[in-house]
Protein backbone atom coordinates (compact mmCIF):
# COMPACT_ATOMS: atom_id res chain seq x y z
CA UNK A 1 0.00 0.00 0.00
CA UNK A 2 1.45 3.73 -0.76
CA UNK A 3 2.16 5.70 2.42
CA UNK A 4 0.39 9.13 2.76
CA UNK A 5 2.80 11.69 1.83
CA UNK A 6 3.09 15.19 3.62
CA UNK A 7 4.32 17.85 1.75
CA UNK A 8 6.12 20.45 3.93
CA UNK A 9 6.46 23.87 2.70
CA UNK A 10 9.78 25.92 3.69
CA UNK A 11 9.75 29.52 3.30
CA UNK A 12 12.41 31.97 3.97
CA UNK A 13 12.66 31.87 7.43
CA UNK A 14 10.46 28.88 8.26
CA UNK A 15 12.14 26.79 11.54
CA UNK A 16 9.58 23.84 12.06
CA UNK A 17 9.67 22.11 8.83
CA UNK A 18 12.82 19.94 10.01
CA UNK A 19 10.72 18.99 12.85
CA UNK A 20 7.63 18.47 10.94
CA UNK A 21 9.72 16.58 8.61
CA UNK A 22 10.85 14.21 11.38
CA UNK A 23 7.76 13.63 12.95
CA UNK A 24 5.73 12.56 10.08
CA UNK A 25 8.71 10.34 8.44
CA UNK A 26 10.99 9.26 11.00
CA UNK A 27 8.64 9.07 13.95
CA UNK A 28 5.08 8.30 12.48
CA UNK A 29 6.73 6.43 9.63
CA UNK A 30 4.87 8.08 6.87
CA UNK A 31 6.52 9.60 3.26
CA UNK A 32 6.92 12.99 3.55
CA UNK A 33 9.23 15.85 1.21
CA UNK A 34 10.22 18.96 1.87
CA UNK A 35 8.72 21.70 -0.87
CA UNK A 36 10.45 24.89 -1.71
CA UNK A 37 8.30 28.04 -1.47
CA UNK A 38 9.77 29.02 -5.12
CA UNK A 39 8.84 25.78 -6.45
CA UNK A 40 5.08 25.21 -8.36
CA UNK A 41 5.08 21.24 -7.60
CA UNK A 42 3.31 19.74 -4.55
CA UNK A 43 4.82 16.84 -5.94
CA UNK A 44 1.80 14.39 -5.29
CA UNK A 45 1.39 15.27 -1.89
CA UNK A 46 -1.66 14.29 0.44
CA UNK A 47 -1.65 16.46 3.35
CA UNK A 48 0.50 20.01 2.72
CA UNK A 49 1.84 21.36 6.26
CA UNK A 50 2.61 24.70 6.25
CA UNK A 51 5.36 24.53 9.33
CA UNK A 52 5.77 27.01 12.21
CA UNK A 53 8.48 29.79 11.80
CA UNK A 54 9.32 33.44 10.83
CA UNK A 55 8.44 33.42 7.18
CA UNK A 56 9.97 36.96 5.19
CA UNK A 57 11.32 37.51 8.85
CA UNK A 58 7.32 38.19 9.80
CA UNK A 59 7.71 41.86 7.95
CA UNK A 60 4.72 43.64 7.66
CA UNK A 61 2.71 41.30 9.00
CA UNK A 62 2.82 37.38 10.07
CA UNK A 63 2.51 35.60 7.08
CA UNK A 64 1.51 38.66 4.65
CA UNK A 65 4.75 38.24 2.63
CA UNK A 66 5.18 33.99 2.32
CA UNK A 67 1.03 34.30 1.24
CA UNK A 68 2.47 35.44 -2.09
CA UNK A 69 5.59 33.01 -2.49
CA UNK A 70 4.86 30.79 -5.99
CA UNK A 71 4.03 27.86 -4.27
CA UNK A 72 0.94 29.54 -2.67
CA UNK A 73 -0.46 28.81 -5.66
CA UNK A 74 -0.59 26.03 -6.06
CA UNK A 75 -1.30 25.07 -2.53
CA UNK A 76 -4.68 27.51 -2.59
CA UNK A 77 -5.42 25.57 -5.74
CA UNK A 78 -4.98 22.23 -3.61
CA UNK A 79 -7.22 23.43 -0.77
CA UNK A 80 -9.85 25.10 -3.12
CA UNK A 81 -9.98 21.65 -4.68
CA UNK A 82 -10.48 19.78 -1.41
CA UNK A 83 -7.03 18.77 -0.65
CA UNK A 84 -5.50 18.62 2.85
CA UNK A 85 -3.33 21.46 4.23
CA UNK A 86 -2.44 21.47 7.91
CA UNK A 87 -1.24 25.33 9.15
CA UNK A 88 0.80 25.80 11.76
CA UNK A 89 1.70 28.59 14.26
CA UNK A 90 3.08 30.98 11.31
CA UNK A 91 1.11 28.12 8.74
CA UNK A 92 -1.80 29.14 10.67
CA UNK A 93 -0.87 32.71 10.11
CA UNK A 94 -0.60 32.03 6.42
CA UNK A 95 -3.69 30.62 6.06
CA UNK A 96 -5.34 33.69 7.62
CA UNK A 97 -3.29 35.85 5.36
CA UNK A 98 -4.37 34.06 2.49
CA UNK A 99 -7.95 33.80 2.80
CA UNK A 100 -8.23 29.97 3.33
CA UNK A 101 -9.67 30.38 7.12
CA UNK A 102 -10.88 33.14 8.27
CA UNK A 103 -9.59 36.47 10.57
CA UNK A 104 -6.36 37.29 11.42
CA UNK A 105 -3.82 36.89 14.03
CA UNK A 106 -2.16 40.14 16.11
CA UNK A 107 0.22 40.46 19.34
CA UNK A 108 -0.22 38.33 22.06
CA UNK A 109 -2.48 40.45 24.79
CA UNK A 110 0.66 40.46 27.42
CA UNK A 111 3.14 41.50 24.22
CA UNK A 112 5.32 38.60 25.26
CA UNK A 113 6.56 35.65 23.39
CA UNK A 114 4.64 32.89 25.18
CA UNK A 115 6.99 29.42 25.09
CA UNK A 116 5.64 26.55 27.19
CA UNK A 117 3.15 23.85 27.22
CA UNK A 118 -0.78 24.53 27.14
CA UNK A 119 -4.02 22.32 27.49
CA UNK A 120 -6.18 22.14 24.05
CA UNK A 121 -9.36 21.22 24.85
CA UNK A 122 -10.97 19.48 21.74
CA UNK A 123 -13.90 20.90 20.44
CA UNK A 124 -14.84 19.29 17.57
CA UNK A 125 -14.10 15.84 17.89
CA UNK A 126 -15.73 15.18 14.05
CA UNK A 127 -12.79 16.43 11.92
CA UNK A 128 -10.82 14.81 10.56
CA UNK A 129 -7.60 16.07 12.41
CA UNK A 130 -9.30 14.81 15.39
CA UNK A 131 -11.91 12.32 15.25
CA UNK A 132 -9.77 9.35 16.16
CA UNK A 133 -8.46 10.53 19.06
CA UNK A 134 -9.93 9.23 22.17
CA UNK A 135 -9.09 11.87 24.59
CA UNK A 136 -10.76 15.15 25.12
CA UNK A 137 -7.95 17.43 26.26
CA UNK A 138 -4.39 17.05 25.18
CA UNK A 139 -1.00 18.53 25.76
CA UNK A 140 0.76 20.21 23.35
CA UNK A 141 3.36 23.61 23.37
CA UNK A 142 2.82 26.42 21.96
CA UNK A 143 5.55 29.33 20.69
CA UNK A 144 4.56 32.45 19.46
CA UNK A 145 4.19 36.09 20.02
CA UNK A 146 1.49 36.93 17.16
CA UNK A 147 -0.99 34.40 18.31
CA UNK A 148 -3.95 36.28 19.42
CA UNK A 149 -7.00 35.35 17.15
CA UNK A 150 -8.80 38.32 16.03
CA UNK A 151 -12.25 38.19 13.91
CA UNK A 152 -15.78 39.95 14.40
CA UNK A 153 -18.61 39.11 16.03
CA UNK A 154 -20.05 37.91 12.74
CA UNK A 155 -17.46 35.33 11.69
CA UNK A 156 -17.31 33.94 15.33
CA UNK A 157 -20.93 33.12 15.54
CA UNK A 158 -20.59 31.37 11.93
CA UNK A 159 -17.47 29.27 13.05
CA UNK A 160 -18.98 28.46 16.53
CA UNK A 161 -22.65 27.65 14.17
CA UNK A 162 -20.29 25.56 11.72
CA UNK A 163 -18.21 24.07 14.28
CA UNK A 164 -15.09 24.81 12.68
CA UNK A 165 -13.50 25.45 16.36
CA UNK A 166 -11.14 22.19 16.77
CA UNK A 167 -8.75 23.06 19.53
CA UNK A 168 -9.75 26.08 22.60
CA UNK A 169 -6.98 26.70 25.38
CA UNK A 170 -8.28 25.44 28.64
CA UNK A 171 -7.18 24.58 31.93
CA UNK A 172 -5.80 20.33 32.67
CA UNK A 173 -9.16 19.65 33.33
CA UNK A 174 -10.72 21.28 30.63
CA UNK A 175 -11.99 24.69 32.19
CA UNK A 176 -12.16 27.13 29.37
CA UNK A 177 -11.53 30.62 30.56
CA UNK A 178 -9.27 33.89 30.69
CA UNK A 179 -6.78 31.98 32.53
CA UNK A 180 -5.94 29.74 30.45
CA UNK A 181 -5.92 31.30 27.52
CA UNK A 182 -2.17 32.47 26.77
CA UNK A 183 -2.39 35.37 23.98
CA UNK A 184 -5.99 36.40 24.15
CA UNK A 185 -7.38 34.88 21.62
CA UNK A 186 -10.89 35.33 20.82
CA UNK A 187 -13.31 32.76 22.75
CA UNK A 188 -9.93 31.16 23.47
CA UNK A 189 -9.09 29.82 19.53
CA UNK A 190 -6.34 27.36 19.26
CA UNK A 191 -7.62 25.86 15.84
CA UNK A 192 -10.06 26.19 13.64
CA UNK A 193 -10.97 24.52 10.36
CA UNK A 194 -12.98 25.66 7.06
CA UNK A 195 -16.25 24.31 6.79
CA UNK A 196 -15.46 21.36 4.54
CA UNK A 197 -13.50 19.91 7.27
CA UNK A 198 -10.10 19.85 5.15
CA UNK A 199 -7.93 22.87 6.21
CA UNK A 200 -6.90 23.24 9.85
CA UNK A 201 -4.80 26.50 11.25
CA UNK A 202 -3.49 25.89 14.99
CA UNK A 203 -0.78 27.98 16.80
CA UNK A 204 0.30 24.97 19.25
CA UNK A 205 2.84 22.78 17.80
CA UNK A 206 2.02 19.33 17.36
CA UNK A 207 4.86 18.50 15.18
CA UNK A 208 7.24 19.41 18.69
CA UNK A 209 5.11 16.80 20.70
CA UNK A 210 5.28 13.21 18.65
CA UNK A 211 8.82 11.82 19.75
CA UNK A 212 8.11 9.51 22.77
CA UNK A 213 11.76 10.44 23.89
CA UNK A 214 10.63 14.07 24.61
CA UNK A 215 8.29 13.17 26.94
CA UNK A 216 4.70 14.05 24.94
CA UNK A 217 3.01 12.36 22.36
CA UNK A 218 0.29 14.01 22.00
CA UNK A 219 0.63 15.87 18.77
CA UNK A 220 1.46 12.53 17.05
CA UNK A 221 -2.48 11.68 17.28
CA UNK A 222 -3.65 15.10 14.98
CA UNK A 223 -1.59 13.46 12.16
CA UNK A 224 -2.36 9.75 12.74
CA UNK A 225 -6.29 10.67 12.69
CA UNK A 226 -5.50 12.62 9.23
CA UNK A 227 -3.82 9.73 7.45
CA UNK A 228 -6.55 7.27 9.21
CA UNK A 229 -9.23 9.41 7.47
CA UNK A 230 -7.29 9.45 4.45
CA UNK A 231 -6.87 5.67 4.43
CA UNK A 232 -10.55 4.94 5.33
CA UNK A 233 -11.88 7.14 1.94
CA UNK B 1 7.61 60.09 -11.11
CA UNK B 2 5.29 59.93 -8.27
CA UNK B 3 6.48 59.35 -4.43
CA UNK B 4 4.01 57.43 -2.76
CA UNK B 5 3.11 57.77 1.57
CA UNK B 6 0.84 54.96 2.61
CA UNK B 7 -0.29 55.19 6.57
CA UNK B 8 -1.60 52.24 7.79
CA UNK B 9 -3.94 52.57 11.15
CA UNK B 10 -5.02 49.37 13.08
CA UNK B 11 -9.10 49.77 12.86
CA UNK B 12 -10.63 51.20 16.19
CA UNK B 13 -13.09 48.30 16.90
CA UNK B 14 -9.62 46.07 17.02
CA UNK B 15 -7.11 46.22 20.09
CA UNK B 16 -3.79 47.60 19.87
CA UNK B 17 -1.31 45.31 22.36
CA UNK B 18 1.10 48.12 21.41
CA UNK B 19 -0.49 51.23 21.81
CA UNK B 20 -1.93 50.16 25.46
CA UNK B 21 1.74 49.55 26.13
CA UNK B 22 3.18 52.75 25.24
CA UNK B 23 0.47 54.51 26.66
CA UNK B 24 1.31 53.21 29.99
CA UNK B 25 4.55 54.47 29.74
CA UNK B 26 3.22 57.49 28.99
CA UNK B 27 1.32 57.62 32.16
CA UNK B 28 4.41 56.87 33.87
CA UNK B 29 6.38 59.83 32.20
CA UNK B 30 3.65 62.29 33.75
CA UNK B 31 1.79 62.76 30.43
CA UNK B 32 -1.65 62.32 31.64
CA UNK B 33 -3.96 64.03 29.39
CA UNK B 34 -2.31 61.57 26.64
CA UNK B 35 -5.21 58.46 25.42
CA UNK B 36 -5.96 56.30 22.88
CA UNK B 37 -2.33 55.80 21.99
CA UNK B 38 -2.27 53.30 18.57
CA UNK B 39 0.67 52.54 16.65
CA UNK B 40 0.30 52.02 12.82
CA UNK B 41 2.87 51.68 9.84
CA UNK B 42 4.19 54.47 7.54
CA UNK B 43 5.34 53.09 3.93
CA UNK B 44 6.76 55.41 1.41
CA UNK B 45 7.69 54.42 -1.86
CA UNK B 46 8.44 55.51 -5.61
CA UNK B 47 5.79 55.02 -8.27
CA UNK B 48 7.23 54.86 -11.79
CA UNK B 49 4.66 56.72 -13.98
CA UNK B 50 3.88 60.11 -15.04
CA UNK B 51 0.23 59.31 -15.16
CA UNK B 52 -1.29 60.20 -12.18
CA UNK B 53 -4.52 57.89 -12.08
CA UNK B 54 -2.36 54.84 -12.93
CA UNK B 55 0.12 56.11 -9.91
CA UNK B 56 -2.97 56.22 -7.85
CA UNK B 57 -4.60 53.19 -8.86
CA UNK B 58 -1.22 50.81 -8.36
CA UNK B 59 -0.42 52.65 -4.70
CA UNK B 60 -4.50 51.95 -3.74
CA UNK B 61 -4.09 47.92 -5.00
CA UNK B 62 -1.02 47.56 -3.34
CA UNK B 63 -2.05 48.90 0.09
CA UNK B 64 -5.06 46.63 -0.74
CA UNK B 65 -3.17 43.29 -1.50
CA UNK B 66 -0.14 43.45 0.82
CA UNK B 67 0.43 46.87 3.08
CA UNK B 68 -2.99 46.36 5.17
CA UNK B 69 -4.84 43.58 5.94
CA UNK B 70 -8.70 44.77 6.00
CA UNK B 71 -9.55 42.18 8.80
CA UNK B 72 -7.86 44.55 10.95
CA UNK B 73 -6.66 47.63 8.81
CA UNK B 74 -7.84 51.35 7.44
CA UNK B 75 -4.98 52.54 4.90
CA UNK B 76 -4.73 56.35 3.62
CA UNK B 77 -2.64 57.45 1.29
CA UNK B 78 -1.25 60.45 -0.29
CA UNK B 79 1.08 60.84 -3.78
CA UNK B 80 3.37 63.59 -4.84
CA UNK B 81 4.84 64.24 -8.36
CA UNK B 82 8.76 64.36 -7.82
Amino acid sequence: MMKTKFGIVVFPGSNCDHDAYYSVKKVLGYDAEFLWHKERDLKNSKVIILPGGFSYGDYLRTGSIARFSPIMDEVIRFAKNGGIVIGICNGFQILLEAGLLPGVMIQNKSLKFVCKDVTLKIENRNSIFTNTIEKDLLNVPVAHGDGNYFADEETLSSLRENEQIVFRYSSQDGVISDEFNPNGSALNIAGIMNKENTILGMMPHPERCCDPILGKTDGSLIFKSVVNNILNQ
Amino acid sequence: MFKATVIVKRRKSILDPQGKAVEQGAKMLGFNNVSETRIGKYIEFFVNTDDKSEAENEVKEYSEKLLSNPIMEDFEFTIEKV
